[in-house]
């Protein structure tokens, strides 16, 4: 079973702030991470390979930078990565995105399944997942909490919902993306370091894509950021002070002149 | 959107070169030339001493887009019922309907779906396509995708609204790939500009620390997933007039290559965070799981439903489900009472939407009380049992 899993690189924190100055995202001194969700991707990749054997292949996008990324992944026991990257990459959205992505698939041509994470912390969208699987023409599954079963041509898995969870089963091969719940992401082992210190990652670009320009970066994105700025403060509260039984009085009958029960 | 050099100002004094992250500005002949693959990141635009270097918005493409018109709303319903989500994309579409002075309209698919139609019209859609097929009785991505991509290269509407559910945030991005539109994610405001009939829409990102306003003006239709109660339910109006158009799917042509073998309900004691006007809700400061307790108590006169933060989710006092948070639920109730939450920022941007927040904690230090409406410095143990007994008096509850 041939497993490729998509992971992005993020900003090890979601704690950015905008330069009130120039408008733009302050971005000094953070260090970058794997996507959490994709760490989860990362290891449901490799207890199903511990299963059935096969090979787990990591696929980022992203500058040069996101190799370290792919590195870490290979430590934790991935058998190979690729980097896509180029400068036509650079400002890619969903879209974009999706189609680079679904391009490196297409050249790795032997695969089974694809893994993602639920989404990126950076963007929170949700999207690319789906959107890759749509680019490849495969059937998938968002938000999966489990993998109840999964053999040649064949997967059924647990689909997260608001009020519970739908069991779904499709053919190989498919993309799902996974949540929390999974799993229990390991850490690297000593060995897995060595080797992910030695091993080679490949790097493609458009070129190697055989990719179409007018659908790359942001060129081939239909969405724009407009403008960014930092959320409305919620104008700071009363303190209600006094014994136990004061602050309870004062506080439910606050609560009772908003009328809200 | 370009970063544009003022080749008046420009020294080419290489700060910009060494700040720019992708190295892809060079100097020639003293002036910054910005490279291909610009990610606008602006780091050049911060860096430069003398103001040389300015984001420039560019003039959108002009492009013919006057056959794609309509609103339209996903009407999503579970177990033959409209999702209330639908009905505040209702109340949001009627507005900018009347800004671009075209009909509202909902599309709608299940089985039986007669009543629920009538249902839309009610709150002010004016025309309603319905497919009614037992293959659509439960959402399926494929089934349903196939369906709403048909509709929309047939119809052609100008911007489609969608619920930020499970359901929707795995429909859209599919149809949109499919019909190589823009979509943005779980849009908290929408705004459009009658000019250009660009919908503006606004969206948290970074957890929620930064907002961002997308547009999408080159393509159509603009397609945005909505969160579940941020916008106001469209009222109900019996003679609201609308039409319903019955529409057929042959399913015989595509290959549905998902089954759902089964749906299973777990929340169905418990009030659904997502859906509750009162949220009690317990961290760390709540000590151990048997004093959530004291929090389904108070919930409980007060009719809510109990939420959590991740730090009493990792300590197992409390299902995932129940989750609030950047990797928990958003939630938006009238009232959140957080009890031992700390108020971490992942933590904040899954509830600061709330009407009023109650923040109790023993430590007034803590980052909760920014955010809270109102707050108590205290002890939860104490604080949450009084505070039961309190409004259980006022209530004239039997609790
Ligand atoms: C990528 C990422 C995603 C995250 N996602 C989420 C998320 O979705 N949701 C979430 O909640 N967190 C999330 N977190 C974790 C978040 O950063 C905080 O660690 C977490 O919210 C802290 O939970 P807490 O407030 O319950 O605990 P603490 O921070 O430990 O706070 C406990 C509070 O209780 C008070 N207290 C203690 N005893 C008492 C008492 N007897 N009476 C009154 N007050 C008392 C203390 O003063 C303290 O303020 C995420 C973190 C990361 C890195
Ligand atoms: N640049 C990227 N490179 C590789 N995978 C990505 C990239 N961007 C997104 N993904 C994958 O898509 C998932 C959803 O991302 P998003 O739609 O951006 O929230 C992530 O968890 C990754 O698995």
């Amino acid at each position: 079973m041939n497993i490729v899993v998509c992971i992005k690189q993020v900003p090890g924190t979601t704690d950015v702030k905008i330069s009130e100055k120039t408008n733009t995202l302050i971005r000094e001194g953070v260090e970058s991470i794997i996507n959490p969700f994709d760490m989860y991707a990362i290891e449901e990749a490799l207890k199903i390979k511990e299963k059935m054997s096969g090979k787990v292949i990591i696929l980022c996008m992203g500058p040069p930078p996101a190799k370290e990324a792919i590195k870490e992944a290979i430590a934790m026991g991935a058998d190979e990565g690729i980097l896509l990257s180029d400068r036509a990459f650079a400002g890619s959205d969903t879209w974009a995105t999706a189609y680079t992505l679904s391009m490196g698939i297409r050249k790795i041509g032997a695969y089974d399944l694809i893994l993602c994470g639920k989404q990126a912390i950076d963007g929170d969208t949700a999207q690319v997942g789906p959107g890759v699987a749509e680019a490849l023409g495969l059937p998938f599954v968002a938000y999966v909490r489990k993998i109840e079963e999964i053999r040649e041509g064949y997967i059924r898995c647990d689909r997260m919902m608001e009020e519970g969870y739908e069991v779904i089963a499709m053919p190989l091969p498919a993309l799902i993306t996974v949540v929390k719940e999974i799993n229990e992401p390991r850490l690297p082992s000593l060995k897995g370091m060595l080797r992910a210190k030695k091993a080679e990652v490949a790097t493609w670009t458009a070129k190697d894509l055989s990719a179409e320009p007018a659908n790359l970066g942001l060129t081939g994105s239909p969405t724009q950021v407009m403008k960014i700025f930092s959320p409305p403060q919620r104008p700071g509260g009363e303190m209600i002070l006094g014994e136990i039984d004061e602050q309870v009085e004062k506080l439910v009958n606050r609560i009772r002149e908003l009328k809200i029960v | 959107m370009s970063i544009r050099v003022i080749k008046e100002k420009c020294s080419g004094c290489k700060l910009c070169l060494k700040s720019c992250p992708f190295g892809i500005i060079t100097i020639d002949n003293k002036l910054a030339i910005i490279g291909e693959g610009c990610n606008l990141c602006g780091a050049c635009v911060t860096t430069c001493k003398f103001n040389a270097l300015v984001m420039a918005k560019e003039q959108p493409a002009i492009k013919d887009y006057s056959g794609y018109r309509n609103i339209w709303v996903f009407a999503e319903q579970r177990n033959g019922k409209v999702e209330g989500v639908a009905y505040e994309l209702l109340g949001e579409g009627r507005k900018l309907a009347d800004i671009l002075r075209v009909p509202l309209c909902a599309v709608l698919m299940g089985d039986k779906m007669a009543e629920p139609a009538k249902e839309l019209i009610a709150h002010g859609a004016d025309k309603v396509y319905v497919y009614d097929d037992p293959l659509l009785t439960n959402f399926q991505d494929d089934s349903y995708g196939e369906v709403f991509i048909k509709l929309i290269a047939e119809e052609k509407p100008e911007i489609i609204l969608i619920g930020a559910t499970s359901i929707g945030r795995s429909l859209a991005p599919k149809i949109a790939y499919r019909i190589r539109t823009g979509l943005t994610a779980d849009c908290t405001s929408l705004e459009v500009d009658p000019r250009t009939r660009n919908l503006l829409q606004t969206r948290p990102a970074f957890g929620g620390n930064i907002m961002a306003t997308i547009i999408c003006p080159n393509y159509r239709p603009q397609i945005a997933t909505v969160r579940h109660k941020v916008m106001k339910k469209a009222s109900r109006n019996a003679s609201h007039e609308g039409e319903v158009i019955r529409k057929n799917f042959d399913f015989s042509k595509i290959n549905i290559k998902t089954k759902v073998i089964n749906i299973v309900a777990e929340l169905a004691k418990t009030i659904n965070i997502a859906e509750a006007d009162i949220i009690v809700s317990g961290g760390r400061g709540m000590g151990g799981a048997e004093n959530f307790k004291l929090l389904e108590e108070l919930a409980q006169v007060l009719g809510g439903a109990v939420g959590s933060s991740r730090a009493a989710v990792d300590a197992g006092w409390m299902p995932y489900s129940h989750q609030v948070g950047q990797t928990g639920r958003t939630v938006c109730p009238k009232l959140y009472i957080a009890c031992g939450i700390s108020g971490a920022i992942q933590h904040l941007v899954g509830m600061q939407s709330s009407d009023v927040i109650v923040a109790i904690n023993k430590d007034p230090q803590a980052p909760i009380f920014k955010v809270a409406t109102f707050g108590l410095e205290g002890d939860v143990l104490q604080l949450v049992p009084a505070l039961t007994r309190q409004f259980n008096k006022v209530l004239g509850g039997d609790y």
